[in-house]
């Protein structure tokens, strides 16, 4: 069975072996336009608050 | 008629003298001293050393928004400063040498009743042989830290893209070029956004990618580290940055002091005291920070630098200076009002002001070699700062010596933070981080030094369009125009 595209680095080195490696579905959402506005919106509203609160 | 003279045109010292010459109005002088006739949004930087901008998108002239806003502009750099005056004068003077306007290398004495000092780094390449030296940035290896030093690493990488598609394999080595440097953050937004476009290139088979860092784990950044809310856990900034590289593929070292560069290749000293070598084709290190080397003369003409500046040359203000272990380290070690101690009318804001301590914790190798990162002063802190300290002399102007003096503690103001892995509308990612407060506070906050639901961070394509936002925001702000303070810090 070909290896999954996540999976490749893994074997790559020690380091990467105990690391966490995200899979296809979270790969696809960091770029799915529809979550990344959703995604926009939640991030500036946190941000705002921070920003807010430090001033 | 009171003079505020602000030295460096930066992030914390436009944010003061805009502020400050918006709120004195005419019937009070804001002097700009400044050696460059542009001012420069820093972190787009890093698109321009990958080809992704010009240097005439992250730059605009200075002299136009200061006549707009009616500041005095002097196109030189600060040499001294006589805050009792000379045997002369009882007027506060600080000695400056133009470097444009026509008349570069003419010295002039500027007087002042206040001084604001926002000169920010000196990039200390010196401090690495190899690396460069008093005059800058050395041949063999490239910087993203000004807009003509990213254009340079921009054509660089353009020559090692040429030769991966000749079939030619190529190593690329990125990071910080010695034991005590800070802003890892544009060496990780560089490295990922060089990784970004060799794989956009269709040449991420040909490239060797290797990040060498003085952090002692994975997502120090000089801070510590961070926890941070993700999917319901509390996670270290370790796991979220080891991730980011493993997916990558980009394998690194952490815990280096960069001790020596040659022509392709970097020798190295470990926090266990073991040495090693790393060869590159192509490497961008960040240089360590220092003072910009300001000297100081008391009245009778003798040198206080010592009293005025801490040996890093960074000007001391009400920071507690004491040394201490670092579990005796508190948030109240931090200054909150910025005016140094001696000189009432003098204050340092942005990276022009001495840290009483690092923020991470202190390490040495077995040899004693000090290899901790400095801590961060971003973008987000050095406004406010910038901004705060103006309030302060504005309030001190014109309500008198008694006024209140308004505070910007680094250990009770958080930062956004977003780091670039990648430009692009469609395809580009971030990761957008928030963290609060910079400073940990483990009195307030006993479990990670920070208040965890301020404190997250996430990547993704949402990160890159504020990032990019962002950018045309803060260069429509720094040009004053319409509404501009109505744009936070
Ligand atoms: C490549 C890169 C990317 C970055 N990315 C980010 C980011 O994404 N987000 C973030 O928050 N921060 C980022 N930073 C950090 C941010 O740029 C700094 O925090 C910020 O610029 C500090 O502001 P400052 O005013 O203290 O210094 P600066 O902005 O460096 O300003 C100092 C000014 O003083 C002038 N000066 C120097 N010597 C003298 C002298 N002798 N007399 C008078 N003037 C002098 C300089 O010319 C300059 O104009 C990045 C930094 C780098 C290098």
């Amino acid at each position: 069975m070909a290896v999954k595209p996540e999976e490749f680095n893994f074997a790559k080195s020690d380091q990467f072996h105990t690391a966490m490696i995200p899979g296809k579905f979270a790969r696809a959402m960091r770029t799915c336009k529809i979550w990344q506005f959703i995604r926009f919106v939640i991030i500036n509203l946190k941000m705002i608050i921070v920003v807010s609160k430090s001033h | 008629m009171a003079r505020l003279v602000v030295l460096g045109g930066g992030v914390a010292g436009h944010t003061a003298a805009t502020f400050a010459a918006d709120w004195l109005g005419k019937e009070h002088e804001v002097v700009v001293v400044t050696p460059n006739s542009k001012w420069n949004w820093i972190p787009s930087n890093i698109w321009v050393g990958v080809g992704g901008m010009t240097k005439e998108d992250v730059t605009f002239d200075l002299a136009p928004v200061y006549e707009k806003a009616g500041i005095t502009y002097k196109q030189a750099k600060a040499v001294s400063l006589n805050p009792e005056g000379n045997g002369t004068t009882d007027k506060s003077f600080v000695t400056i040498e133009y470097t444009g306007q026509g008349k570069a290398g003419q010295s002039e004495e500027v007087t002042f009743d206040y001084l604001i000092n926002a000169t920010g780094p000196k990039l200390n390449f010196a401090a690495t042989p190899g690396l460069g030296d008093a005059n800058g940035l050395g041949e063999f290896t490239v910087s993203v830290c000004t807009a003509d030093h990213a254009d340079h690493a921009a054509h660089e990488l353009t020559k090692i893209m040429d030769k991966m598609r000749k079939g030619e394999r190529q190593k690329i080595l990125i990071g910080t070029g010695h034991g005590m440097c800070t802003c890892q953050g544009a060496a990780f937004e560089y490295i990922f956004n060089v990784e970004h476009e060799i794989r956009k290139a269709g040449l991420r088979d040909m490239a060797d990618i290797q990040w060498i860092s003085n952090e002692s784990f994975m997502g120090d950044f000089g801070m510590g580290g961070l926890h941070m809310k993700v999917g319901g856990y509390v996670v270290s900034s370790r796991i979220f940055t080891e991730s980011l590289f493993a997916e990558r593929g980009v394998n690194y070292i952490t815990g280096a002091h960069v001790n020596k560069v040659e022509k392709g290749k970097v020798t190295y000293e470990l926090l266990d005291g073991t040495t090693g070598e790393e060869t590159f084709d192509f490497s961008m290190l960040i240089p360590p920070f220092a003072g910009v080397g300001l000297k100081a003369y008391n009245k009778a003409g003798e040198d206080i630098t010592d009293t005025v500046f801490a040996p890093n040359g960074f000007m001391k203000v009400d920071a507690d200076y004491t040394p201490k272990p670092y579990a005796e380290w508190k948030a109240s070690d931090w200054p909150r009002t910025y005016q140094n101690p001696t000189f009432k009318n003098m204050f340092a804001a942005g990276i022009a002001f001495a840290p009483p301590h690092i923020i991470s914790k202190p390490m040495k190798s077995p040899n004693g070699t000090v290899i901790n990162p400095t801590p961060p002063r971003t973008g987000m802190p050095s406004g406010i700062m910038g901004k705060a300290v103006a309030h302060s002399v504005c309030d001190l102007i014109k309500k008198g010596p008694s006024a209140h003096l308004h505070e910007a503690s680094m250990a009770e103001m958080g930062a956004a933070c977003v780091a670039s892995a990648g430009k692009g509308w469609l395809d580009g990612q971030a990761a957008a981080m928030t963290v609060y407060p910079v400073v940990p506070d483990f009195e307030k906050y006993p479990g990670t030094g920070r208040d965890t639901d301020y404190t997250f961070g996430e990547i993704g394509l949402a990160g890159h369009w504020i990032k990019h936002i962002l950018h045309y925001l803060f260069i429509y702000k720094a040009k004053l125009k319409p509404f501009w303070k109505v744009i936070p810090e």
